[in-house]
């Protein structure tokens, strides 16, 4: 019998801190299984970011560097500008990348700046305690929007892949999920093609994954995954909004 | 002919596993806790395992390796 | 040795940060510093280095962390308000010990304040530029030479250190030109900082470039530590300039442009029978409390010159442990001390004598 399945090489073993049946961690694997299967996780360096996946740096094998809140774009422009060989990657949930670092996400996007940026959007700050994100649902619940998020004075969520599809600098964006096996073998192809990007030079490339937080939705992690279909989807259409390896053979 | 390993102690008992699963045979245990106090993935039958995989793919924590 | 050359402070500094080996530049155009970016603008696409016109001051400054964690030398610049939005990334360099350059050519505050020359981000720059308890290595040059001197030894010290460094400049050092020799270009050793984020090339464990610690008894480590370095670098790397402080009674403490003006009004003090003398920090931190203690024991009194309200007279006070007087000589807004203004608090210390 042959090992058909096991963790990738990419992850240490520390245990993930996530809660149970958070998604994270399929992102987190399906990031180390790109990285072993394109092979270079010896010259992979992630940039981790500042919310649930802060710890992401103990997790990963390869070098890592803990950016400020929002910053991890510019920590990984820094980086990659310092050494174009290395393949640069950030980890980012919603209130880091679309809210106190949208600045960085959108100009490192208009830059084309040759990074990977894997962006967990779960609708909801997770780690500290399960406050209104940028991403948030209208009528969404959270602890910051209690009577739900009112569009009228809590405004309305925001769609990035779209947003950053305006811009003529990013090479590739993708929205995926990973709440069915589906969905997160066709999340893992977003992912490869986005760090096989990178190391081709084509550029910014970003992929946006639906992710579950069953802890601060107040859901079970079977219901969290079917209300990434039910609620999030329909706000949210999978698919993809840029790939400018379509439009020129197209 | 399909083999299902754990690693019981990194499992969170959060069942997307069980779900997952084609051929129902996997459960989360009713007896056992592990170290972390979580009711960790067990399975029924091990003969009627496909390898399919889908389980391993839907968990979060990498638990489960498999062989085929 | 190069040749001597007329430049603008600005451009020194960054001709030097280049022969520093500097060869990765972030910023955001603000008066009045932008000479800084332009120049770095120009040069680094013809010497293989990066000039990149950051998003802001805080992708700047953490454009700048990234390289550094690469183990590479990093610069930014700005002036004051710039600055203010830097002291998240400072914060964060200093606690991942991270070495870069942060270049201040401070304008008068608060808010957008103005564009003409200040000192007035003493306490900010002094103090720990950020959140935490930290401290940056802070000098403070006097002449368009020492704004190029003071750029190579900023990265010396930076990397010697593993921490921050601030240039501060007031406006007045970055705009005025004056002849020059810029330092002999630096050769790095390329051997890849046991520290830095280079790939781990699947040879070594994974380098960690962090400043998070969740465990209080391993970050009151971290910090005790930290302190420990600050205190050799207080007992080694002090930087000061002593003026006609042989037989004075009064000695004025003065950096940058005031310290300058100061000279002129000494030598008009000493005309007019009044001995003074003057002690210009060089490093404003690590301060250089040494010689002001053994001063405080040969003078009447101090006059602390300065472009803000009086915040290094708060240092001197405690360098000397208040044995005797501190008047303070200051302009504010982008006014600068006169000679004139310089010479009547010099003649109000000497009437006032050791009171």
């Amino acid at each position: 019998m042959a090992v058909v399945f096991e963790k990738p090489k990419a992850l240490t073993d520390a245990v993930l801190h996530y809660c149970p049946g958070c998604t994270h961690g399929i992102v987190h694997r399906l990031v180390a299984e790109v990285i072993d299967e394109l092979g270079i996780e010896g010259k992979t360096i992630g940039i981790a970011p500042v919310g649930c996946s802060v710890f992401a740096y103990n997790y990963f094998t390869c070098d890592m560097v803990e950016a400020a809140h929002g910053r991890a774009p510019a920590v990984a422009t820094g980086v990659k500008r310092s050494d174009p060989e290395k393949i640069v990657f950030t980890y980012q949930g919603d209130g880091d990348l679309a809210s106190i670092g949208m600045c960085e996400t959108v100009h490192s996007a208009a830059r084309g700046e040759n990074i990977t940026i894997i962006f967990i959007n779960n609708a909801i700050y997770g780690m500290t305690g399960g406050q209104m994100a940028p991403t948030s649902l209208p009528g969404q619940v959270t602890q910051t929007s209690p009577y739900g998020r009112n569009t009228e004075t809590q405004g309305y969520p925001i769609r990035v892949c779209e947003l950053l599809s305006e811009l003529d600098g990013p090479a590739y964006l993708e929205r995926v999920t990973v709440n069915n096996v589906k969905n997160v073998r066709n999340a893992k192809k977003a992912i490869k093609k986005a760090f096989r990007n990178q190391l081709e030079g084509k550029g910014f490339s970003l992929v946006e994954v639906l992710s579950s937080c069953p802890t601060n939705w107040g859901m079970t992690p079977q219901q969290a995954l079917d209300w990434i279909d039910e609620k999030m989807i329909p706000y949210y259409p999978l698919g993809v909004y840029r790939d400018k390896d379509g439009e020129n053979n197209g | 002919m399909a083999k299902l390993t754990f690693k019981e102690e990194l499992c969170k008992g959060c069942g997307l596993c069980v779900n997952a699963c084609p051929k129902k045979i996997l459960q989360l245990s009713r007896e056992r806790l592990n170290q972390k106090g979580h009711s960790p993935v067990e399975i029924i039958d091990q003969e009627k395992c496909i390898g399919c995989a889908f389980c391993a793919t839907m968990c979060p924590d990498c638990v489960i390796t498999v062989e085929k | 040795m190069q040749e001597k050359v007329l430049m603008k402070g600005n451009e020194a500094l960054a001709e030097a940060a280049i022969l520093a080996g500097c060869r990765h530049y972030f910023g955001y155009p603000i008066t009045p510093q932008t000479e800084v970016a332009a120049y770095m603008s120009k040069k680094m696409p013809k010497i293989g280095g990066v000039f990149l016109q950051a998003e802001s001051e805080i992708a700047a400054i953490n454009m700048v962390y990234g390289v550094a964690a690469t183990g590479k030398r990093a610069m930014t610049s700005s002036s004051s308000p710039g600055i203010a939005l830097k002291c998240e990334g400072i914060s964060y360099l200093a606690g991942s010990d991270l070495p870069a350059l942060i270049v201040n050519v401070q304008r008068g505050g608060p808010g957008l304040g103005g564009i003409q020359p200040s000192q007035s981000d003493y306490f900010l720059a002094t103090r720990g530029p950020g959140h935490g308890d930290f401290h940056v290595l802070v000098l403070a040059p006097a002449s368009v030479q020492e704004m190029a001197d003071m750029t190579l030894k900023g990265f010396e010290l930076a990397e010697k250190y593993r921490m921050p460094c601030m240039l501060l400049a007031d406006g007045t050092m970055g705009q005025m030109m004056e002849p020059v020799v810029l330092p002999d270009p630096v050769e790095l050793d390329k051997t890849p900082k046991d520290w830095a984020v280079t790939g781990t090339e699947c040879k070594r464990e994974h380098h960690i470039v962090n400043s998070l610690y969740l465990s209080p008894a391993e970050l009151e480590k971290l910090n005790l530590e930290r302190f420990e370095r600050y205190k050799k670098i207080e007992e080694e790397e002090c930087m000061w300039e002593e003026y006609m402080m042989e037989d004075a009674d009064i000695c004025i403490v003065s950096c940058g442009i005031t310290a300058r003006v100061s000279r002129n009004a000494i030598l008009e003090a000493r005309k007019q029978g009044i001995k003074v003398g003057m002690i210009r920090p060089i490093t404003l931190w690590p301060f250089p409390k040494k010689p002001l203690l053994a001063a405080a024991d040969k003078v009447k009194s101090f006059v602390s010159v300065e472009l803000n309200m009086g915040q290094m007279k708060e240092d001197i006070e405690l360098a000397i442990r208040c044995k005797k007087p501190v008047y303070g000589c200051t302009r504010v807004g982008g006014m600068i001390t006169t000679v004139d203004d310089i010479l009547a608090a010099i003649k109000s210390a000497a009437e006032k004598g050791e009171e």
